[in-house]
């Protein structure tokens, strides 16, 4: 045993990087994905519509820890060849943020107004000219504040990755409080890393939906 | 891929789910009574209490609820409170999903127009009447969908409890993992259970929304 020193912090903070790898990672496959399923849910055909439904529903309502499992023990029995932790986890990751962006992503485009797709189209514009000049930059406007409450959510489900021994900000915390028998120190700056981590977000998600508020 | 071994722990499945919706339905009731009285603070005239329950709602809401459990499980016994497995999950995520029922019961209660309340005030009604028949109904339908879908992630955050060892479904998975050695097989039947367990409460909660808030919304 040994005494909670500096080191012990710099370990939490170094760890920090996993933590923001994952998040990076989750967004960058995710967001597209997350884009797809949202145009695939206000799409034209039916059957589109139905299976983007359902896929974003199961993600839902499965734990991610259950996604996390499922997808690192699930790989090498799809893929038949062992693959790096990090695949299956950012996998899982991308998944979950694509079911949860998809769909915040789905309202925003669901509000603005049926109207405005019809003025495109007696304008001339192609449905993609629609989409990309008149309801995209709309839809986001409305789902910024909603996305920023979802980045808080993935940042803190990235903590779930030390259950698979990924050393991020959680698992640094339960090797720094084994290692120096000081739980309340350690898992007290485990918490404040990730509030100070999410708490900016969340102002800033609320101060985005305010000023939304007052320009209607 | 061989579920076949997996069969014969099928009580321990059930015993799992159970435990599972145990630690769900507790931390449900809890969350709500604190969502309640945090909203009803948040709304009172006490400043420092105002301040108390938005430190709160921010704490919780932006620290991840797996550290949550950690803490209660290994931080409180430091001070010499030492709860079990399953009873620290309760605590943890009762507190977890209070700080979110506080803003959604809040929001609630927010979306009826103060002018409603006047028009019962100027009917002669009394202030629990003005509540019980003209805030409430209307503040429930508001808040139910919040309300409903915050259960089903509280249904499936209860999987968190399994990393300190509470019996539930997630760490039976754990249990029969180490038996047979058929992971991918293990938890792909555990996202199965999660997954009929979720869909159950969504179609049981779109049922019993659509009865009991039946009266036509005014536009």
């Amino acid at each position: 045993m040994r005494s909670f020193s500096l080191i012990d912090l710099a370990s939490l903070v170094a760890a920090l990087r996993w933590t923001v790898v994952l998040v990076v990672l989750a967004l960058a496959f995710g967001a597209p994905l997350a884009l797809g399923l949202a145009m695939g849910r206000i799409s034209r055909f039916a059957s589109l519509r139905w299976a983007m439904a359902a896929i974003i529903q199961i993600i839902q309502s499965v734990p991610l820890l259950g996604l996390l499992f499922f997808f690192y023990f699930g790989m090498p029995v799809f893929l038949g060849i062992q693959v790096p932790a990090i695949i299956a986890v950012t996998v899982a990751y991308t998944l979950y943020t694509a079911a949860f962006l998809g769909e915040i992503w789905r309202g925003g485009l669901e509000a603005v107004k049926q109207a405005q797709w019809e003025a495109g189209s007696c304008l001339g514009l192609s449905l993609w000219q629609q989409f990309r000049h008149i309801i995209a930059p709309q839809a986001l406007r409305l789902s910024l504040p909603p996305t920023v409450g979802f980045l808080v959510q993935l940042i803190k489900g990235t903590s779930l990755a030390s259950i698979l021994g990924f050393v991020e900000l959680a698992r640094a915390g339960q090797v720094v409080s084994a290692a120096t028998f000081q739980p309340l120190l350690t898992y007290a700056l485990v918490a404040a890393i990730y509030f100070a981590l999410c708490l900016p977000l969340t102002l800033w998600s609320r101060s985005l939906e305010a000023r939304l508020d007052g320009s209607r | 891929m061989n579920f076949l071994p997996l069969w014969r722990y099928q009580n321990q499945l059930i015993d799992g789910a159970i435990v599972t919706l145990e630690l769900t339905v507790v931390a449900a009731l809890f969350g709500i009574l604190i969502g309640v009285a945090g909203a009803v603070a948040l709304n009172g005239r006490i400043a420092p209490l105002r301040w108390l329950v938005r430190g709160y709602i921010e704490l919780f809401r932006n620290t991840p609820s797996l550290i949550q459990i950690f803490i209660v499980f290994f931080v409180l016994p430091t001070f010499g409170l030492k709860l079990p497995a399953f009873e620290a999950a309760c605590v943890a995520l009762s507190l977890y999903f209070g700080a979110y029922s506080v803003e959604i019961i809040r929001s609630g209660l927010d979306s009826i127009p103060r002018s409603q309340v006047e028009a019962g005030q100027c009917l002669g009604l009394s202030g629990w009447q003005v509540f019980r028949h003209i805030v409430l109904p209307p503040a429930l339908r508001n808040a139910y969908p919040a309300v409903t879908s915050q259960f089903v992630l509280l249904l499936l955050g209860t999987s968190l409890a399994s990393q300190v060892a509470a019996d539930e479904l997630f760490h039976v998975a754990g249990f029969i993992e180490s038996r047979t050695y058929r992971s991918f097989e293990v938890y792909a039947v555990i996202c199965a259970v999660y997954f009929a367990m979720a869909m159950a409460f969504k179609a049981l909660f779109a049922l019993v929304g659509a009865a009991a808030f039946r009266w036509p919304r005014r536009r």
